[in-house]
This record gives C-alpha cells, structure tokens and sequence, in this order.
C-alpha cells in the first residue's frame, strides 16, 4: 500500500503525522460555552412569559429580539460547534487521515464564531431578516456560504483522502447534512439587499410561497442540522463509548436513504390550515408520517448497539446521555408525525405544545447526544481518557433528565390546554375563554418550564466546570494517524 | 385548479410524489430480501449461531452487525406507506388531482360554519327583532354580548372597555361618533377611520406650541396666558373646522371634545403638540390604529347584541328583567 508505505517511512524519520485535533478542540469548548449563553438566553426568556417586566424597558432585551438570538445561540452555535467538532473528528478518525486543508478548517472555525458573535450583536438589535431560524441578514448569510462551502471542501476532502475502503456511515448522515444546509440555506436566503452598505433586505419570494420556502427551509433544519448530523454523532460515539459493533449495516442503508428522501416534503405540515394549497398540505402530511419508520430506524441501531452490553448503562453516565438521547430522538419523532395529521395539527398548532415537541427534541435528542459525545471527546483532546469528575457527569445527567421531563410535560400540558380552551364554544356560538384566559391559564406551566431550563442550564454549568478541571494543567494532545490500517474482513 | 402555471408542474409534482414512496417501498423491499445468515456465520459466546459483522471495520474497533430489519419496524414502514397511497386517492395531494371524495379544506369550512349557522339562527333572528334596549336588559344576550366584547374588542378597548391610549373608554358618557344604540351599530358595522391630519408643517414649532396652549385653556388645564391668546386665531383658522369655533368637537367627524377632562392620547403640553405637529393617523406610529369594519366578520344580529353590550356599559338598560 502506499499509504502505509508513505506513513511508515514518515514513522521512521520520526516525524509521525498526526490528526487535526486543534480544531475539534477549539470547536469542542465553544460548544459548551455556546451551549450556556444560549441556554441562559432561554431560561431569560422563559422568565419574561411569567414576568414581562424582566425586559425592564430596554428593546434590545425584549422577548422577539431574544427569542431569535436563543434559537440560532442554541441551533446554530451550540448545536453546529458540536457537529463541526464532532464531523471533524470522526471523518479523520474513520478514514484515517488528516483533514483536508488545516487552513480551511481554522477559516470554518473563526467563519462560524464571526457569524455567531454577529448574531449576538444585530438580533438584539433588531437587525432581521424575520425568517423563522434564518433571521440574519444578508451580509451574515453570505459569511454563512463562505464558511459552509469551505465546511464542504474540508469534508470532502478529507473523505477523498481517506486510507479505509468504506465510508463510515457516520459520515454519510454528516455529509448529507453539509450538503443539504447549504442547498437550504442558499435557497431560503435568496434575497434583495435594499442597499450594498444597509442590512436590511427583502426575501426573493412573497405570500404563500415565501412561507412555503421558508417551512421547506425551517423544516429540514430539523432534519438535517438537528436530526441528520446528530445521528452521525450517534453512529460514531454510540458504538465507541459502548464498545459494541452497530447493530444492523443494512437498517442503516434503509433508514438513511428513507430519512433523506422523505424529510424534504415534510414541511408543508408547518402551514396547515392556512392559504397553502390543499394538496401541498396533504403531501407535507403524508411524507412526515412515512418518516416515522426511517427516524426510528437511527434509533434502533443505536439502542440496539448496546444488546449484549446492556449493563454498561448501569456505570457509564455518557452512555446513560447517548442512550436517554436515542430514547427522547424516537419520541419526538413519533409525536411529529402525530403533530402533523391535520386534526391533530387543529388542536396542537400555535399551542406551546409545539414548543415542547421542540424540545423534547432540542433538549432531549440534541443536547444530549452532544453532551454525551462531548464527555467523550474532550479529554481524548487533552490525551487523556476520562472526564476530570465521572459523578459530576452522572450529576449533570439526572438534573437534566428532571430538567427535560419538566419542561416538556409543562408545555405539553399548557399546549393541549390551549387548544381545548381556544375550540371551546358555548351554546350561544360564542367562544368560552377570551384569548387572554388562556394565557393566564398558562402561567403555572410557565413556571414550571422555568424551573425545567434553570435545572437544564445548571447541568450545563456542571459540564463547564468539569471541563475547566479536566483542560487544567493538561496539554493539547494530537493523536499520531496510525500507519498502515486498511480494514480487512 | 389555478395552483400550476402549466401542466407541466403538475405532473412534476404527481412524478416526484409517485417516485418517493415507490422508491420507499423498494428499498424496504430489496434490503428485506437479501438473505442475512450465511452457514459460515460466526458463533457468539454462548454457541448461538450470531449474527456475522460485516468485515469493515473503522478506527480500530468500529464494526456492524448485519441484523435483519426488525420485522415489527418494517411493518410500521408498510403500513404508512398504504397509508400514503390510500390517503392520496382519496384526497388532493397528487397535483391537480382532487381526490375520490372531492374534499376541499374551504369546502369543510364552509359546512362547518353552515351547521353553526344553522343551528344559532333562532336565536339570533330573536335579536334581530329586539331593540337595542332591549337586548341589553336581556341576560342571556348580554352575556352572549360580553362574550363577543372579549373576544372581538377587547384586545383594544380592553376587557374592562375602559380602553388605552389611542383606544376610547366605552364606559363613560363621552362619545367620538355617537352613543346612540344606532350610532354604535353603525361604528362596529362600517368601522371608523377618524383621521387627526399634521399640522407641523403648516403651523410651524411656534404656531404648534400656541395652540397647543389654547386647547389646554379650553378645558382649564394650567397654561402659558400669551401663547393661549395667541393660539386662539391659530385654532380658529386650523381646527375650529373639525373641532367647532367652541372646541366641542363634531361627532359627524369623530373629532373630540376638546373642553372636556377625556383625553385619548394625553393632555400633557407636550403630548397635545405631538397630536396637532404629526397628527393622529395611521402612518404616524403613535397614531390610531382605525376601528375596523366588522361587518364581514360578524352578522347583524350578532352586531346588535354587541352594540346593546356596549350601550349597557354607560346606559341602564331600559327593560331589565
């Protein structure tokens, strides 16, 4: 082989080549701090529905400006540094080479924080593009391209160059990842600056089609940055940290091409009932209900990875995150297809339900497989095997669990609520709650999801000082690329 | 069906939709077929034929199992695949194609709303026949008023109808356009679009801060005496026209009273020089948003009962029971 030929004579020159952890450690710990400003913004708001004056005046901290800047600090910086760290990671550990261009990856890294840090200063404020998940203005969404394409490149790259016959299958949930966010993102972006030296901009399309582009975006945000390039993680750190081959190569094979295919009809089930068009709406329907069995293919393969090593969940508090995540993936993936059929959708639309099918899935799939993935991760960049504190992980494991339960029972409670009081009539024709009855109707369950983020925020806190202790007085390590490994049967 | 600009699109869409779950179904179809267990599989621990890896391995240990679908997960895809297929005969879904049973979600709207119709036009053809008066002095209308009040009105006038800045109190005895019973039927039913015009340009600060000074003196509000007498020719020329000669406004135009103590957007200096510089409209983002027409909305009927709720707010009903 010439690859082992090339890595052996390197070995004995004594220079081995090593993987690029730098930039898996870089995005690794921004993960996590992402990961806490964006949940402290969360739990801000979460206190402005009980106490609207905790905006104190101030428009730059009212809830519309915030709200966004949760969602992308959570989506976009939490969630994104985590695949960034985890993709480039796994795509070097599994094709046994060294990323692609080591310049390329820094530009994804300081790119992707740029984009991030302005976020934080143009949404509060009120700098918009009011596009649900795609609120940034043009000139960050050009900077989002730049980064993304170069995120390809690297990929791609990297995966061109691999030394293993076979792409991990990891890397084909993060490749359709990279490669749909960037046909979303372009697409739901197109856009008309009023001026070149101005933020403001107007979206290419208009009315329903704007709306339906916007679904079409919003939906496969979930399914491809949220969902897709999660399972990656998954397909990596589940069968790592159990130490348990995946449980079935050709599930795998259904359920991806299942997932992919199907994901991308199922956003007309955000506009149902409205001005979309009936056959669009049954579409948006029919295609999220097919998605059920492929979403809960990736959630079998991974639980059923620990068949036979079952009472490793018993010690190991990372697989307790990466199994408990697997778990609340396959629930929200039944409870959307449910959400999305039409009468169901009549009672579950525009009620805080929503909001707890969102994190259900955000809290309980997302921040846990990442959580899960990151324990693993970050002391492998410090050359170590372990966390600094192991019980501090099983800490923050049952106070998030609380936390998530918490806050997903109380929206889903107050959402059916909603819904129930928003339908009631008397017998006269006329509504039995005024609007304003179910909010305050809400309150309680306001408190409650309060309670349930604060409690997900602290395990937060936990993980950053387990991290600070297992970094302190540790060096960066770069692990040798071992020579000569070709897989064989 | 005029979603489609040719028929092109049409059966683009009934090709992809056709295709996808097509192609659904043959993946779960050529992945169940090929056989797992080959003779040559390896044992497990416990001597039970196991089921072999696939002979990749990644990254030092990382290997798949080849398991066969579970069968439970493959029936689930099937069965929402039939689902799929079945669904989309019977409704739109296919591009133009309407679907077996001709649904439509105007359609269910419509019938719907019918039933209702239907079922509450007794009652209703009741109020149609009483007077306002009377009506309020009804229990069940009024509640059935209220009712409406909260839902329909109330996210301006307030649930009190005490209103809010911009939004007149329609408790008291003070009335832009009329508290007759008729008077506020025809306000709900056509809605009003009074309009405070801008008089900055015209007037100029000066000119602004003078009358200003004179409408405070019209309702005994401490004032600056000179800028008052001046103010005064500035107000005849410029707004006796709307507000009358005597400042006591003209309901035929919805313009206020200006010697009273009710003051919809303030009656500080300041506030009132805001009002006549930029005017009270709707381009001005301080300004009214107008009151809207709810005659698409709400039948007559249903626009009596509310207005003999609104009249009973400042009105002891004539025939209470």
């Amino acid at each position: 082989m010439v690859t082992s030929t090339v890595a052996t004579s390197v070995a004995a020159t004594g220079t081995a080549a090593t993987f690029n952890y730098k930039i898996v450690r870089w995005f690794a710990i921004m993960s996590v701090v992402w990961g806490v400003v964006g949940m402290l913004v969360g739990v801000i708001i979460a206190a402005q529905l009980l106490w609207p004056a905790l905006n104190f005046d101030i428009a730059w901290l009212t809830y519309g400006r915030l709200r966004p800047l949760h969602t992308n600090a959570v989506i976009f910086a939490f969630g994104g540094s985590a695949l960034f760290a985890t993709s480039y990671y796994c795509v070097q550990r599994t094709c046994q080479a060294r990323l692609y261009s080591d310049a390329l990856a820094a530009f994804t890294f300081w790119g992707w924080n740029a984009v991030i840090v302005l976020a934080v200063i143009t949404l509060p404020l009120g700098i918009t593009s009011s596009k649900e998940y795609a609120e940034l203005e043009w000139p960050i969404d050009i900077l989002i391209t730049l980064v993304w394409v170069a995120y390809a490149v690297v990929f791609f790259g990297t995966i061109a160059r691999r030394t293993t016959p076979h792409i991990y299958v990891a890397n084909w949930f993060f490749g359709a990842y990279i490669l749909t966010i960037a046909l979303l993102h372009v697409v739901n972006s197109a856009e008309l600056p009023v001026s070149f030296v101005g933020w403001k901009s107007y979206s290419a399309y208009a009315g329903v089609q704007d709306a339906m582009v916007q679904w079409w975006y919003g939906h496969n945000a979930v399914g491809f940055f949220l969902t897709a390039g999660f399972l990656g993680m998954m397909y990596y750190f589940v069968p790592k940290q159990a130490g348990r081959p995946i449980y079935s190569y050709r599930l795998s094979v259904v359920h991806f091409w299942a997932l992919i295919f199907t994901y991308m009809w199922a956003g007309p089930h955000h506009l149902h009932y409205t001005a979309l068009p009936d056959w669009t709406q049954s579409l948006g329907m029919v295609f999220s209900l097919i998605l059920l069995a492929p979403s809960w293919g990736g959630m079998i393969n991974g639980v059923m990875t620990l068949s036979g090593a079952w009472h490793k969940l018993r010690e190991d508090p990372i697989l307790k995150f990466l199994i408990v995540s697997l778990s609340f993936y396959g629930m929200s993936t039944f409870e959307g297809p449910m959400m999305s059929i039409k009468t169901v959708n009549a009672l579950s639309h525009y009620t805080d339900w929503t909001i707890g099918h969102v994190h259900s899935g955000a809290l309980g799939w997302v921040a846990f497989i990442t959580i899960g993935s990151l324990y693993y991760l970050l002391p492998r960049m410090f050359g170590k095997s372990e966390m600094w504190s192991i019980p501090l992980i099983t800490a923050h494991f049952w106070i998030a669990t609380i936390g998530v339960v918490l806050y997903i029972a109380a929206m889903w409670i107050a959402g059916v609520m909603q819904g129930l009081m928003w339908r009631a009539t008397n017998a006269d024709g006329t509504l039995t709650y005024a609007f304003v009855e179910s909010v305050k109707a809400t309150y309680p369950f306001y408190a409650i999801r309060l309670v349930g983020g604060l409690l997900f925020l602290g395990g937060m806190l936990l993980m950053t000082y387990n991290m600070i202790r297992t970094i302190a007085g540790s060096k960066p390590y770069d692990a040798p690329i071992p020579a000569g490994i070709v897989a064989h049967a | 069906m005029s979603d489609f600009v040719s028929s092109f699109w049409n059966l683009y869409v009934i090709v992809l939709v056709v295709a996808s779950i097509a192609g659904c179904a043959w993946l779960l179809l050529a992945t169940g077929r090929i056989k797992v267990a080959s003779k040559d599989t390896p044992k497990d621990a416990a001597g039970k034929s196991a089921v072999g890896v696939t002979g990749h391995v990644w990254d030092d240990d990382l290997q798949e199992y080849n398991n066969p679908l579970p069968k439970w997960w493959s029936n689930l895809f099937w069965i929402t695949i039939v689902f799929a297929v079945v669904y989309l005969i019977l409704y739109p879904g296919l591009g133009t194609f309407r679907g077996v049973l001709d649904w439509t979600s105007s359609g269910a709207y419509a019938k719907e709303r019918s039933t209702f119709d239907e079922r509450l036009a007794p009652l209703y053809a009741k109020y149609a026949k009483m007077d306002v008066e009377q009506i309020a002095g009804d229990a069940a209308a009024r509640q059935t008023g209220e009712r409406m009040f909260l839902n329909y009105c109330s996210p301006c006038h307030g649930s009190d109808a005490g209103g809010s800045r911009g939004f007149p109190n329609l408790r008291d005895h003070d009335w832009l356009y009329g508290g007759a019973p008729e008077k506020i039927i025809e306000t709900v039913t056509g809605g009003r679009m009074g309009v405070m015009p801008a008089f900055g340009p015209v007037l100029g600060d000066d000119g602004v801060r003078n009358a200003a000074a004179y409408v405070r003196s019209l309702s005994g509000l401490p004032h600056d005496n000179l800028r008052a007498q001046l103010g005064r020719a500035v107000f005849a020329q410029n707004c006796a026209a709307c507000h009358g000669a005597d400042g006591k406004g003209n309901q035929a135009l919805g313009a206020p009273n200006l010697t009273d103590d009710i003051w919809m957007f303030g009656s500080s200096e300041q506030t009132i020089a805001h009002g006549i510089t930029d005017g009270h409209n709707a381009d001005y983002a301080g300004g009214p948003t107008p009151m809207p027409a709810f005659k698409d909305t709400l039948s007559p009927a249903q626009i009596r009962v509310i207005a003999a709720y609104v009249w009973s707010l400042s009105n002891a009903p004539a025939h209470a029971k």
